[in-house]
């Protein structure tokens, strides 16, 4: 047991603790918390600092207004339901459209009215915010995602996540839904995780749980070898996100969109440490690469371009390989 | 640690002291029947010197009972109109030990002197002049009484009183008789000693003398002066310990056990400690039932610790932080399985009503107001259908934390739903599983004795949660997970 923690400790793996104490206590100040644990507010700052974001619909934050939804929506058939102070993608309804009086789910279910208005109430009524708190719902338009992933994913979004510290991009994966996941990008409920070369923005192999698989379970499609479209704009993207909500360590949720290319579904105060297994590297080398990188630069501020440049150089999967031969 | 240092260093004791200050006393009185209606009745103790009484418990189902209480002399009477069967009695009671020294009895007046035939009457006249002449006062008079009858100096006019004794009982009324001669009261004191636990204590008895101030106490046999301190005086003068009507007394016993860890006890280990050392805060100073709540009190900090220990340390989840500590709580009433059994019992239960509630569609608030109301009708329900059946442990469910109960159900039937029925019941049997160490090791005798001994015990936990709080290695559990970051291994050259 104690060779295995040693062991760990040289890869560089990031235990909860450790990212707990040494990481989000010290770079993410609790006041900034909001901001990215309301997806509501999270979304209008993004607006603000001219980062791109899906459609806001609407937001119900009273019983009341759920009554309002059909206006709300109009014509519109296909959006997400979420809750704005959700976690870990519970309570994320899906529509992709609608069949006569019924909308229909990621799975093809059929979901009449009255459920959704329940499935709205009971997240006003905080069944999936954390310690129960009164929430609202917000609905958003529902991501046309780039054709280019649709060999990778059955129904739902692919995503892909960034590990920002300290605005510089220093991990990334793709999550890719699977029937498991009811075509959700969460790795708790099934998705695939896969580790991105921050580099080249090519996938490498992936996980489902804590097991590899090197195919889409259910497109059979070959995960490894897939080149994410418009990589730099996502790193760009990803970089920015630290000067808008001043969090230190940050994961960063981009989905790509047919139309609108890269755009920032939400931020994570608290990004879970599964990205590490997705791309069979542990994040501590890299962080600690990182802060010896701003001491060397002293009092120098890099903008997010410049970050993102040093991220792809320096961290991409070329010269990790280099420095590991070297 | 430094409170460590201090426990050790300041010498508290950190167990029990043994040298039990309290006991309890329990007497049975077994009754066979024999025709009618069955009268018993028991002597009870009533303020001996240097004992105090608590807790007086009666156990006599069917009987009808009435205390007779008086100055020196209390009764306890039992009848029934018809026994069938053997029977048994019981008295119990807490004595605690006092160091105030109370009268036996109060003043006698002088007796009359024995009216004895011939020859006895003049060789009790002689006796008494005899001594007389050997003493100065009762005191003296009474000793050197004794002395003879214990035959140590032999006299010609003892020997004939002596030859007419049959028994202990018999010395003891001939002593009487001899020192009333020279009107001197005397009165038997009979009881036991509460020097090591016992099932079936000797009962004893002793000889006070009134010397015109006060009672002295001489041991009839020994003639040896002085009442023992382990004396327990349970009743005096010439009356038995029980009498019966209607019935046979089969049995008599008096047992005497030492109350190890008696608040009470610990009460009087403080007082000694109070003054040869600092006079410590300690919740001893509280009424007995608050004192009971207390030692529950203040025992949550030591499950706690065992939560933060298996969430930080070992990395499990559980539904509500701090809710496996309080299921724990309600496990120290019901018993380590019988809670668990009716832990999942209600969870389940409840987690069926809730998946009805559910099709109801009701809203966040009064769904949860009726698993709460749910939990609390199950409850009702599994106390009064065990009890029909007579089992005891289904009366305790209603220990069970209710609202915890239902915010566990509420929690697992969302997780139900959200990640399915395998995680949410894996989640429910972590938090049992985290509960029941969390008992285990709340209910080590040990914490229990320091954390109501010395509360701030409580202080050195808090020190260890906090120097826990800044423990960021890795979790057992990810160990495992992290399993496919294992760096490889060189092989060896």
């Amino acid at each position: 047991m104690i060779g295995r923690i040693l062991n760990l400790r040289r890869a560089g793996v990031l235990g909860l603790n450790a990212r707990n104490g040494d990481y989000i206590f010290h770079y993410n100040q609790r006041k900034y918390y909001p901001l990215v644990d309301d997806k509501i507010l999270c979304k209008e700052r993004m607006v603000r600092e001219n980062l791109p974001v899906p459609e806001l619909i609407g937001v119900l934050r009273e019983m009341h207004e759920v009554g309002d939804v059909a206006d709300m929506l109009g014509e519109c058939k296909e959006f997400v339901v979420k809750p704005a102070n959700g976690s870990g993608g519970d309570g994320i309804l899906v529509i992709l459209g609608s069949q006569g009086e019924y909308f229909l789910d990621a799975d093809g279910r059929m979901v009449d009215f009255e459920t959704l208005e329940h499935h709205i109430t009971n997240i006003i009524g905080g069944i999936y915010s954390l310690g129960g708190q009164p929430d609202a719902a917000m609905i958003e338009s529902l991501v046309h995602f780039d054709p280019a992933f649709s060999r990778l994913t059955y129904h739902g979004v692919p995503d892909v996540r960034v590990i920002v510290f300290k605005g510089y991009p220093v991990m990334a994966m793709s999550r890719l839904p699977t029937r498991r996941s009811h075509g959700k990008a969460n790795l708790h409920q099934g998705a695939i995780g896969v580790g991105i070369d921050l580099g080249s923005g090519i996938t490498m192999g992936g996980v489902s749980g804590n097991s590899t698989v090197s195919h889409h379970p259910d497109t059979g499609a070959e995960i490894a070898g897939f080149h994410v479209p418009g990589w730099n704009r996502i790193l760009d993207m990803s970089s920015r996100c630290y000067e808008a909500v001043h969090l230190g360590y940050l994961g960063v949720d981009i989905v790509l969109d047919r139309d609108l290319g890269p755009l920032i579904l939400e931020l994570n105060a608290r990004p879970g440490l599964n990205i590490q297994i997705a791309n069979r590297r542990g994040l501590r080398h890299r962080l600690d690469a990182v802060d010896a990188h701003c001491i060397e630069l002293g009092d120098v501020v890099e903008n997010p371009a410049q970050r993102a440049q040093w991220s792809r150089d320096i961290l991409g999967e070329a010269a990790q390989q280099a420095k590991l031969a070297g | 640690m430094i409170f460590a240092y201090k426990v050790i260093r300041l010498g508290y004791p950190p167990y029990p002291d043994m040298e039990s200050a309290a006991w309890t006393v329990q007497a049975k009185l077994e009754l066979t029947p024999e025709k009618g209606a069955v009268r018993a009745s028991l002597t009870l103790p009533s303020r001996p010197s240097g004992y105090n009484l608590a807790q007086e418990n009666f156990v006599s189902r069917g009987f009808g009972l009435t205390v007779k209480e008086g100055n020196f002399n209390r009764k306890a009477d039992w009848a029934i109109r018809r026994l069938r069967d053997s029977k048994s009695l019981y008295y119990r009671l807490l004595v605690i030990r006092d160091t105030q020294q109370r009268s036996f009895a109060s003043r006698p007046d002088y007796p009359a002197p024995p009216d004895l035939e011939e020859p006895f009457a003049t060789a009790a006249r002689d006796l008494v002049n005899k001594v007389r002449a050997e003493s100065a006062d009762t005191e003296s008079f009474a000793a050197a009484m004794l002395n003879r009858l214990t035959g140590s100096e032999p006299d010609e006019n003892m020997d004939l009183f002596l030859a007419e004794v049959e028994n202990f009982r018999d010395r003891v009324n001939l002593a009487q008789t001899l020192l009333a001669g020279a009107r001197i009261p005397t009165l038997q004191l009979h009881g036991i000693r509460l020097d090591a636990d016992a099932q079936r204590a000797k009962l004893e008895t002793l000889l006070a003398v009134y010397n015109g101030d006060e009672w002295l106490v001489f041991d009839p046999v020994s003639a040896a002066e002085g009442l023992p301190g382990d004396f327990f005086i349970w009743w005096t003068g010439q009356g038995e310990l029980a009498e019966v009507k209607g019935a046979h007394i089969k049995d008599l016993q008096i047992s005497t056990r030492q109350r190890v860890k008696s608040s009470l006890e610990l009460a009087q280990q403080r007082a000694e400690l109070q003054k040869s050392r600092i006079s410590l805060i300690s919740t001893l100073q509280l009424p007995i039932q608050t004192q009971a709540v207390y030692e529950i009190l203040l025992l949550i900090p030591i499950g706690i610790l065992v939560i933060v220990l298996l969430r930080n340390f070992v990395g499990l989840s559980s539904f509500g932080t701090f809710a496996p500590v309080l299921i724990a709580l309600a496990f120290r009433e019901t018993e380590l399985l019988k809670g668990i059994g009716l832990f999942v019992l209600i969870v389940s239960m409840g987690l069926f009503f809730r998946f009805y509630l559910e099709r109801l569609r009701l809203l966040l608030v009064p769904r949860l107001a009726a698993v709460v109301t749910i939990v609390v009708i199950l409850m009702t329900a599994i106390s009064i259908i065990s009890n029909e059946f007579g089992y005891e442990t289904g009366l305790s469910v209603s220990l069970f934390p209710m609202i915890i109960v239902s915010m566990v159900i509420e929690r697992m039937s969302v997780v139900w739903e959200e990640r399915g029925a395998f995680t949410s019941i894996k989640e429910g049997i972590g938090s049992l599983f985290m509960a029941a160490l969390a008992y285990l090791v709340m209910s080590v005798d040990m914490f229990a004795y320091w954390v109501t001994v010395f509360p701030e015990v409580n202080l050195m936990i808090l020190g260890i949660i906090i120097a826990l709080g800044r423990y960021t290695g890795f979790r057992l559990t990810e160990l495992r997970r992290f399993k496919p970051l294992l760096v490889k291994e060189k092989a060896p050259e």
